[in-house]
């Protein structure tokens, strides 16, 4: 899931400082899970702005509304009939669902309430985790289910670097070593052997480094054209 | 083939060798580099110098191994995987063999977060690994995308490892992964316990590379303390702190301790790197002892 966080209420307050009307939109899926951008934390930042506003002496309309996925135009088109009254959009969606109402609804200025993180998971509750940088040419085959270039601070593909002591990585002692964990894994599962073949360079041409990436179904939109 | 470099050629015929690292300053005045390089002439084999060491950004390896070569001083042209993508670590390898360097120390390099731009894009386009079998490759006459060269180059790569890294298991299997990448020789992190180092070497013996036992002069009980707590790999042994301590005299303490240290390793390898972070008189007095035993 894409993971997320609220910015802070000062950023927040300044993003919509020109605005009287204010709908706050918040996201039903990732940023739900990960207790950014669900209808709760909407009703909570729309609370705390309007107090906010009003003892700062500008007193705004904030109006509350939570969409099942800001990423998808069925579910952000029912918007269109109430967006008139409002003159700015705080979305508390991930940076897909901002950019996805903005271009929906290029009249009104949307802007973003959440700073979009990364991939990942609750490893506990309330404790998220990145997973997946999205890389676009998957190597989780060869490390044992334990991805290097989400995890390991250099995205290395040959194994540990001098920086990697005691299971934990020199930049930050809470930050285990993906290559200690790769390496564990697989002598437990007897396949060490496959750790010590040398991985040539990574091509990054399938990763965003190959510049914005687009996937065209053929099969998919045939299906729809016959319907 | 012949080993293309002095240190190369020592290395190959078994001798015992010295190297020492000098940083290039941050800024245009190279003098003091210079100067410090000079004093280091008659008892280094090879001088290396650093890439953006700790990611700090200083003038730059490659122009300082230069500088060094027109004084006739062998460098050893440290490369880092961070701040450059294959396109100009090939272009930059190709250049070092144009200007007339011959040995490449191939590492992977700290993460930018422990240096003076913690703020900027780290690369890591290749690692250490990738990086030698680069160098390799350059060597066939072809770049990484197959296409051909005109004029082919021809290094003495090296390669680093920590005899101190814990657990030693995956350092181990990254050597032996460098050496199959084509690393020629070996300099290690610091070692302070000659048992550390000889537990390292009953592991790796059988690899058949030369190996450099790395030495950092201890300039106080603070700095020691300090690597324990920060550089993964070093561990300086209580004792030593201790001596530091209790000495009036640090210099001549840490000469002490290190040339103690360069004693009794001597005879597990073969040579010292001697990285002096800026104590170039040390150095001195080191390469001496280290060569006259």
């Amino acid at each position: 899931m894409i993971v997320a966080e609220q910015k802070s209420l000062a950023e927040i307050k300044g993003l919509v400082a020109d605005a009287k009307n204010i709908l706050v939109v918040g996201c039903g899926t990732c940023v739900t899970v990960s207790f950014a951008g669900g209808t709760k934390e909407v009703g909570i930042l729309a609370s705390s702005l309007r107090m906010a506003t009003k003892l700062d002496g500008n007193a705004k309309q904030f109006a509350e509304v939570t969409v099942q996925r800001q990423c998808e135009w069925e579910y952000i088109d029912p918007l269109a009939a109430q967006l008139d009254q409002y003159d700015l959009v705080l979305s508390l969606g991930c940076g897909i669902g901002v950019q996805a109402l903005a271009e929906r609804f290029p009249a009104i200025p949307i802007v973003p309430g959440l700073n979009t993180t990364f991939l990942g998971m609750p490893v506990e509750h309330g404790v998220f985790e990145e997973r997946c940088q999205a890389c676009g040419d998957c190597i989780l085959g060869l490390t044992g289910g334990i991805c290097p270039i989400a995890r390991c601070s250099k995205q290395l593909l040959n194994g540990p670097c001098g920086g990697s002591q005691r299971g934990v990585c020199e930049i930050d002692a809470e930050i285990p070593c993906a290559w200690q964990l790769i390496y564990d894994r697989m002598i437990a599962r007897g396949q060490l052997d496959r750790l010590l073949e040398i991985q040539p360079p990574k091509n990054w041409s399938t990763s965003r480094d190959g510049g914005p990436r687009k996937i065209v179904r053929e099969d998919l939109r045939k299906l729809e054209d016959e319907e | 083939m012949e080993p293309v470099s002095r240190l190369g050629k020592a290395l190959t015929a078994r001798q015992f060798a010295v190297t020492v690292e000098i940083g290039p300053p941050k800024g245009a005045d190279v003098s003091h580099l210079l100067a410090t390089a000079e004093n280091l002439r008659e008892y280094a084999h090879a001088v290396n110098i650093t890439d953006q060491q700790s990611s700090v950004m200083t003038l730059g390896s490659l122009a300082a191994c230069h500088l060094l070569l027109d004084l006739g001083i062998e460098p050893v042209y440290q490369v880092t995987c961070r701040d450059r993508n294959r396109i100009a670590l090939q272009s930059d390898l190709l250049s070092a063999y144009a200007l007339g360097i011959r040995n490449v120390l191939c590492l992977t390099g700290d993460h930018v977060s422990l240096g003076d731009h913690p703020q900027a894009l780290p690369v890591f386009d290749l690692d250490s690994v990738t990086l030698l079998c680069t160098l390799r490759t350059l060597e066939t006459g072809r770049d990484l995308a197959g296409k051909k060269l005109a004029g082919v180059p021809h290094f003495f790569a090296g390669a680093v490892v920590s005899p101190g890294a814990n657990p030693l298991g995956p350092q181990i299997a990254k050597m032996e992964k460098k050496i199959r990448a084509g690393a020629q020789f070996f300099q290690t992190q610091a070692v302070y316990d000659p048992g550390q180092l000889e537990r390292f070497i009953h592991k790796v013996e059988h690899l058949g590379v030369p190996i450099m036992a790395g030495i950092i002069p201890l300039k106080s009980a603070g700095m020691a303390r300090f690597m324990n707590r920060n550089i993964a790999g070093v561990e300086v042994p209580d004792s030593l702190i201790e001596e530091m301590t209790g000495t009036s005299d640090r210099v001549l303490t840490s000469i002490s301790i290190a040339s103690r240290l360069i004693r009794d390793m001597k005879d597990m390898c073969q040579g010292v790197h001697l990285m002096p972070i800026g104590w170039a008189k040390v150095a001195n007095s080191l390469t001496d002892r280290a060569i006259l035993g």
